[in-house]
């Protein structure tokens, strides 16, 4: 049933917690304090080029009745909403770009080119889902309310249409993102009142009417008698962009390795081992400097997630250091390629549809969740293994897991 | 300022340009073709002594040219990639010179703005500017008879009112003691000088204090005979401006004095905890450097924003009004003009903040 304890979990003494703790805080001085104006350049130019392409994508589709036109203009349109939704948008409400002062360039002030409200998405993401991040029952971004992404969840009839929510929440991805301001689960647990519902879908509802005045009335009417081709050419580039945002997100935390945990560790819970849960609960995916740059650097996760607040630019460089922690205390750093990571999510979702007497594994050794009490199904697995007398290595969780696969189990 | 016209047009174009405005693309042709902030274009830096200079500004959209001399204009440069605000007196005549505005700036060794603008900055820098504020202003028209008190920099605003005057063709009775360290560091020294030679009604006393000391004013009846009778502008160190402060009150004239202070009381360094003040309610706290300011508005039932009360969400973050806070988490500290997460930052002397 999810990870309770995360000290036991990981097989570290406390003592070693909070040396990784000390270590993860020396990174995050050293980014803070080497910001200066190659990152500035850096925020500035990508502003300048995802314009430039908007621009260019917005008058190639005023020519949308001619063929070259209308895919060059859907194209560029696409590529420059990805990078403003992901690379800009995402991170710069992450405050990533706060200490720049620039007031054009805050977390405060930066509307992003999408249908859900930037002050909704501020609450329910850099709060819920960072600070709560994977705990079963209080971040919503487990299943966002729809998709059951791991057997924590307790099954229900309608989970039967996963994979169909799954490609459907793919699809409408940004509609998806707007309503989960409304915080659907709350209200049914009645933790939220209708009131209150209703008047964040009002908020919703303004920037909706903004967007797709914009998408679907202004451009395709500037395009005139091409007015179809163009409102196809712009459904399209949003298309574009959902389906890629929803590949990168999912790839973040659905994938094998990337672990829940319950209430009752996160009651109980220190500022190391914050970290641990945020190390533990998110899963990178491998990219060149293209790619991660069109991931808005979330192919970096597990980084972002110990930083959510430093410059999106600097993870690679981070995400070295935090390897070599990893290595250092012994602790599993999950990636694959973005296929790999997406398959395992995909295949979970699949297999998630069913009821838990349908499905082999329990929820404490899962491929998507696991607990301490994996460790339990066999006596002798020590609760830390301390440093390794030959080699003077600490011993952690990777020394755990290898433990059980290799040694014969006992059956529980 | 802009016409009716072309902010409806503007909004028009948003329509198309949202979440965005259609300055945000125009400024990427020409940086001052935006009115979303503020800016200027630097277009000359005089120096005006060894640690001074004039800085010549051409605004872009949206600024009004309708300020009042002795007023301050709040400026941002970008130093390192970030944006640093200060605030330095306009030195320009108001609605006049093409439209330009300047400051004039004295580099001090603590300053690092203030030495950035004197020494490194060139023309063709972008700025954001913010609109001049201030109430040490010269009514229109001025009073018939005038007594200026400056030290140092302290010339800048009442530079500005004597330029204004004369440009309104207005000649009142000034009289006007200004101190500094030596002949070499009087800014405007030729302009002053020239002003006496040609005015009649305005008259200059040069206190360089190196060989003369600092001015008595318990005993300004020798410089000034009518000093009571007549309106005061004084603007200078803190020093000056209490001892100006305390001889108009044994006067019983303290309504004819108008002051303007430049620093902005700052507790040691080091020493931490202040008076916080939230602007809109108009209440105050008194907190110690470990206290966060999310807790003291709280204490007060200030409806605080907040979100993951641990520096990470940004849910909270305000703008600081004036004075100084302190990151409680990378101990950077903070000033007016920066935005600040409150959840993680403590009063470092006075501040207000923006709520």
């Amino acid at each position: 049933m999810a990870i309770t304890d995360i000290k036991q979990y990981v097989h570290l003494t406390e003592a070693d917690i909070e040396e990784l703790a000390r270590e993860l805080d020396a990174i995050r001085t050293d980014i803070e304090e080497s910001r200066g104006e190659r990152d500035a350049r850096y925020v500035r130019r990508t502003i300048q080029l995802q314009r430039a392409l908007v621009v260019g994508g917005r008058i190639a589709l005023l020519a949308s009745r001619n063929k070259v036109a209308w895919v060059a203009g859907t194209a560029l349109l696409g590529i420059a909403k990805i990078i403003e939704n992901l690379e800009l948008g995402h991170n710069i409400m992450h405050g990533q770009w706060d200490w720049l002062n620039d007031p054009e360039i805050h977390s405060t002030e930066w509307e992003w080119d999408t249908t859900s409200p930037s002050v909704q998405w501020k609450y329910t993401h850099n709060f819920v889902h960072h600070k709560y991040t994977n705990i079963v029952g209080i971040d919503d971004d487990v299943g966002y309310g729809l998709l059951r992404v791991t057997r924590d969840q307790r099954w229900k009839p309608e989970y039967l249409a996963n994979p169909v929510f799954n490609v459907l929440l793919g699809t409408l991805f940004e509609w998806g993102v707007a309503l989960h301001g409304v915080e659907i689960t709350k209200v049914r647990k009645r933790e939220k009142t209708m009131a209150e519902a209703r008047k964040d879908l009002r908020v919703i509802g303004k920037k909706v009417a903004k967007q797709v005045g914009k998408d679907y009335v202004v451009f395709p009417a500037l395009s005139g008698p091409g007015w179809k081709h163009t409102l196809a050419a712009n459904a399209i580039a949003n298309l574009i962009r959902n389906y890629w945002a929803y590949l990168v997100i999912f790839c973040g935390h659905f994938p094998d390795g990337a672990e829940k945990f319950t209430r009752e560790e996160y009651e109980n819970e220190t500022h190391p081992e914050w970290y641990l849960r945020q190390m533990l609960g998110s899963a990178n995916f491998t990219a060149g400097p293209l790619m991660a740059f069109m991931s808005g650097n979330l192919c970096y996760q597990i980084e972002h997630h110990l930083y959510p607040d430093l410059p999106s630019n600097r993870y690679a460089e981070i995400s070295e250091r935090v390897k070599a922690l990893c290595d250092k205390y012994d602790l599993p750093y999950t990636t694959g390629s973005l296929m790999h990571q997406y398959m395992q999510t995909f295949w979970t979702i699949v297999k998630l549809s069913v009821p838990n007497k349908f499905l082999q594994a329990s929820s404490d050794d899962a491929p998507e969740t696991h607990s301490e009490l994996k460790f339990r199904i066999r006596e002798g697995v020590r609760e830390s293994f301390g440093v390794d007398p030959a080699t003077g290595r600490r011993r952690g969780l990777r020394t755990a897991l290898r433990e059980l696969q290799t040694a014969d189990v006992a059956t529980a | 300022m802009p016409t009716h016209g072309v902010l409806s047009l503007r909004g028009l174009v948003a329509r198309a340009t949202t979440p965005l405005l259609p300055d945000d693309y125009l400024k990427l042709l020409n940086p001052l073709w935006s009115a979303r902030e503020l800016r200027g274009l630097v277009v000359d830096v005089r120096r005006e002594t060894e640690d001074s200079a004039t800085v010549t500004i051409k605004p872009g959209w949206g600024f009004s040219g309708d300020y009042q001399p002795g007023q301050y204009l709040g400026i941002g440069v970008r130093v390192g990639g970030r944006w640093h605000w200060r605030s330095y007196s306009l030195t320009s005549i108001p609605r006049r010179d093409k439209k330009l505005i300047a400051i004039t700036v004295k580099a001090t060794p603590e300053g690092f703005l203030s030495s950035h603008l004197v020494n490194g900055v060139d023309p063709g820098t972008v700025v954001r500017l913010a609109a001049p504020r201030g109430d040490f202003a010269l009514p229109d028209p001025a009073p018939a008879k005038l007594l200026f008190v400056t030290a140092g920099s302290g010339i800048t605003p009442v530079m500005a009112m004597l330029r204004s005057l004369r440009q309104r063709g207005e000649s009142p009775d000034i009289m006007h003691v200004h101190s500094a360290h030596a002949i070499g560091d009087v800014i405007f020294r030729d302009e002053l000088c020239a002003l006496e030679r040609t005015q009649h009604d305005y008259r200059l006393h040069l206190q360089l204090t190196a060989d003369m000391g600092k001015v008595d004013f318990a005993a300004l009846d020798g410089l000034v005979p009518d000093w009571k009778d007549r309106s005061t502008w004084a603007c200078g160190p803190t020093a000056m401006l209490d001892a100006v402060e305390n001889a108009w009150t044994a006067a019983g004239v303290r309504d004819k004095l108008h002051t303007e202070r430049f620093a902005i009381a700052r507790t040691d360094k080091g020493g931490e905890g202040g008076t916080v003040t939230f602007k809109n309610s108009d209440k105050s706290i008194k907190l110690d450097g470990a206290t966060t300011l999310m807790e003291g508005g709280e204490k007060l039932s200030i409806q605080m924003p907040f979100g993951c009360r641990m520096g990470i969400c940004q849910s909270c973050v305000l703008p600081l009004e004036s004075g100084y806070v302190r990151d409680l988490r990378s101990g950077t500290e903070h000033r007016a003009g920066d935005r600040i997460q409150t959840c993680i930052s403590a009063a470092s002397g006075d501040c207000t903040i923006d709520i």
